[in-house]
């Protein structure tokens, strides 16, 4: 009978950054001197997919109560990958497209087997896999350059029947495709189960590890996806450290904008989209205010700081001290 | 006994842990369509014995047959496999998921190689019904449902799983007695289709109620199986009793001071549902145990004490003053000077890969500080004096202190809240998993301490350092204190009889037996 009311708190934290969103994205729109167009949707689309996709991926090992901080290097890493692969004739590009996926999904993997057999924590294991999958980045791409299937490219940043955006489209077919069966099948579960007690879920004979691996892995590949929109964008490739390091830790504050526990278990990668194109209209915001792009760190900070004090409001309710270490 | 091949069986079934011996040569038979109890004291090896026969700890030697043909569990999984369920004491259960999602979890129905939700519903709701828990909502989270309904959830669980053998550990210790009337209705009908059940469990009455068959376990082997009802509530402590007195106690103080107001007195002390109405009183000099089963709520009577839990109702008075303690840092102030030995070392009492010499002084930075900088030679001294008062054998004060042995890490704890010359010392079951050695120093300290005037609250596992160290002995059951021993009336049958509740004909309060 109430089942609707479970299903809601189920999707509070999704939710909730879709409401965000959306306030945020009105006065964006209303404050903007061209409104609510198709051009400026489309513009803040394609900025916001990359972010999204990238927040997915983190979104994947946060619920295992893990983190990935290597996801911006993955992200750079296929980007400089595409501007060398995804050319030539449809056939070449679509060849160059699966390698580049195919390399996302190995440095995923590897991040899995190196957390799950080899047993380190995942916040080191990742900075340490990170640093390698930039350097090759590098050595792919010492200086900016190189080139994309520009039929591509601009068929996925362009506009469906002229309104949709196309990379809006690709990225909803990407959750339908990634995270609905992950989420629903026997390893999503695992995976949530891991990271929201992994004793009890070995104790019920849940498929841990298996989970955990699957959530590194499709993590990587989703970075990887956003590698190639990266590509698709600039039309080049570049290995720029800032830029990875700052998606890798806007990545995390998606999430946790989404709902996403950092403790793990709990959260969805569709809340991870909505965090991370909330997180992205606060820029756009401050630019339609004519504010000072200076500021833009400090914004964001404070509007992230507020969005993670909410989550901490359970622990007034404990009772036994002892429960706020645990 | 029954000459037809039994459902399962053990036999010699032995597990050490270091140097514990939890099971020793343990022997078992269980048979379909019976209730089988298990009964015995903390540590007897009831634990142990379940965790092996559903594939959570290998043993050592031994073997176990199932249908008549040899079995191995090598994980959890593949004793279910087998159709060996356990409910466990420790919940299994995962917080963050809904109920529904919990009771698939091992295997979930699936479709399209997706997990289909619908079918999950249908077993869910179904296996709910089958536990007599019809009122929980699959798709609530587990995490919000209170301690009594996850406990259902627990048994549902096990039920969709499809057993052939349930084992339930303390399964009724969380519910309601509507829930436990209920669930034993439920565990009537798995009987009657045929499912050997076993029952491990601290209460006799349940016991009476569901039992066809019984065990009694006692240092790790079945002293006794006997039809249920065969033998009275005296016979059964009598078969419980009997573990050696291997520890050698330092005598205890002839007279008790009396008169000045108690040290430390909790007037009806209540928390949650854990503690209830609780009034004691510790005098100086004086020696308190705290008895009972396990988890009977003297863990959480001594973290109040010590400021840790919040909402407390009720009065703790020092000196006769009542006061309130907010948090440790309070409890150790001066005018309390209150000390908490926990029961978990490893994580509330060391900060293992810091040194022995940080350790010892975490305690008391305060009084050897002055402005903010800690005196050295003031510090060295006192940490001299203590690794020799309690012969702490380290290698030296700078290496980590998670590089001890078990026995000298809890010396540290020791002498770390002995620094600070406490009045008031609870210690909460101090010598687990240390040296028979080592304990000993700890009961000579403790009488020591006790002597010098400290007011020393003690909670143990071991009955036999209840007899040899106390003065006198609470019991606790349920989160209440059930019954006083004082001096000759502490005896193991007194305490294993009142840790019971049962309301023997020995039980009344003051009735020594031997004096």
């Amino acid at each position: 009978m109430k089942d609707w009311r479970y299903w809601l708190t189920e999707q509070r934290g999704t939710l909730l950054a879709l409401g965000i969103f959306i306030v945020m994205f009105v006065i964006y729109t209303s404050n903007h001197p061209a409104g609510f167009t198709a051009n400026v949707v489309q513009t803040a689309a394609n900025k916001g997919v990359l972010l999204a996709f990238v927040a997915m991926a983190q979104t994947l090992v946060v619920i295992t109560s893990g983190i990935d901080l290597s996801v911006g290097m993955i992200f750079l890493l296929t980007n400089c990958l595409a501007s060398w692969l995804v050319v030539g004739t449809p056939t070449q590009t679509a060849l160059g497209v699966l390698a580049v996926l195919a390399v996302g999904l190995l440095c995923g993997a590897i991040n899995g087997a190196i957390v799950i057999y080899g047993r380190l924590q995942p916040i080191v294991a990742t900075i340490a896999t990170g640093a390698v999958y930039y350097g090759i980045g590098l050595l792919l791409r010492p200086f900016p350059g190189g080139s994309v299937n520009e039929d591509l490219a601009d068929a996925l940043t362009g506009r469906v029947f002229g309104v949709v955006p196309a990379s809006l489209v690709v990225l909803l077919a990407i959750v339908l495709v990634i995270w609905v069966p992950f989420s629903r099948s026997v390893l999503g579960r695992a995976a949530y189960a891991a990271g929201s007690s992994e004793t009890a879920a070995y104790m019920s004979g849940v498929p841990i590890r298996r989970g955990k691996f699957a959530a590194y892995t499709l993590a990587g590949l989703l970075a990887s996806i956003g590698g190639l929109f990266l590509t698709f964008f600039t039309y080049t490739g570049e290995a720029a450290y800032a830029s990875g390091n700052s998606y890798t830790l806007f990545s995390i504050a998606a999430v946790v904008l989404g709902g996403v526990s950092l403790f793990g278990g709990k959260g969805s990668a569709i809340g991870a989209i909505f965090g991370a194109l909330a997180f992205r209209t606060i820029g756009d915001l401050l630019f339609v205010f004519d504010f000072d792009p200076l500021w833009q760190p400090l914004f964001q900070g404070v509007i992230l700081l507020v969005a993670v004090s909410l989550g901490a409001f359970a622990l007034f309710r404990v009772r036994n001290r002892l429960e706020w270490f645990l | 006994m029954n000459s037809a091949v039994p459902l399962f069986r053990m036999e010699g079934i032995s597990k050490r842990y270091g140097g514990v011996r939890a099971l020793e040569k343990a022997e078992l038979s269980v048979e379909a369509g019976s209730i089988h109890a298990i009964l015995g004291e903390n540590g007897a090896g009831k634990s142990t014995l379940i965790k092996v026969m559903s594939g959570v700890v290998a043993p050592d030697e031994g073997r176990m047959t199932l249908d008549g043909r040899e079995v191995t569990f090598a994980s959890p999984a593949a004793a279910n496999q087998a159709g060996i369920v356990c409910i466990f004491q420790e919940l299994s259960l995962i917080p963050e998921l809904s109920v529904a999602d919990n009771i698939v979890i091992s295997d979930p129905p699936k479709r399209f190689g997706m997990i289909d939700r619908r079918a999950q519903r249908r077993i869910a709701e179904d296996a709910l019904a089958r536990a007599g828990a019809g009122d929980i909502h699959p798709l609530a989270l587990v995490k919000d449902l209170p301690l009594s309904r996850r406990q259902m959830v627990e048994i549902a669980k096990a039920l969709a799983r499809k057993p052939r053998i349930l084992i339930l550990d303390e399964a009724t210790s969380a519910l309601t007695a509507a829930d436990v009337s209920k669930i034993f209705g439920v565990l009537k009908r798995l009987r009657s289709e045929g499912l050997a059940l076993l029952y491990i469990s601290h209460r006799m009455n349940e016991i009476a109620e569901l039992a066809d068959q019984c065990s009694v376990f006692r240092n790790g082997r079945n002293v006794a199986s006997y039809k249920a009802g065969s033998k009275s509530d005296n016979e059964v402590v009598e078969l419980m009793i009997g573990r050696e007195y291997s520890h050698i106690f330092p005598p205890k103080t002839a007279d008790m001071p009396s008169g000045a107001a108690p040290r430390l007195e909790a007037r009806k002390l209540s928390w949650a549902d854990r503690l209830d109405n609780i009034s004691l009183t510790v005098r100086a000099g004086e020696v308190v145990g705290l008895g009972g089963l396990d988890g009977q709520g003297q863990r959480e009577l001594l973290l109040a004490f010590f400021g840790v839990l919040r909402g407390l109702s009720g009065e703790v008075l020092i000196d006769g003053k009542p006061v309130v303690i907010s948090s440790p840092a309070a409890a150790r102030k001066d005018g309390i000077g209150m000390a908490l030995i926990p029961e978990d070392r490893k994580t509330e009492g060391l900060m293992l890969p810091m040194t022995v010499r940080e350790n010892l002084s975490f305690a008391a930075l305060d009084r050897l500080a002055k402005g903010g900088i800690i005196d050295r030679a003031a510090e060295q001294r006192l940490i001299d004096d203590m690794v020799g008062l309690l012969a702490i054998k380290t290698a030296g004060l700078d290496v980590p202190v998670g590089a001890l042995s078990g026995g000298n890490q809890q010396k540290v704890v020791i002498a770390k809240w002995l620094m600070r010359q406490p009045r008031i010392i609870l210690l909460n079951d101090p010598t687990r998993g240390i040296d028979v050695g080592t304990k000993q120093e700890i009961y000579q300290l403790m009488r020591k301490l006790a002597d010098a005037g400290a007011a020393i609250l003690f909670y143990s596992t071991d009955y036999d350092e209840l007899i040899g160290c106390c003065d006198r002995v609470l019991v606790l059951y349920d989160g209440a204190v059930k019954r006083e021993l004082v001096g000759a009336e502490i005896t193991e049958r007194a305490l294993i009889a009142s840790a019971l509740n049962i309301h023997g004909e020995e039980s009344p309060v003051g009735l020594g037996a031997d004096t």
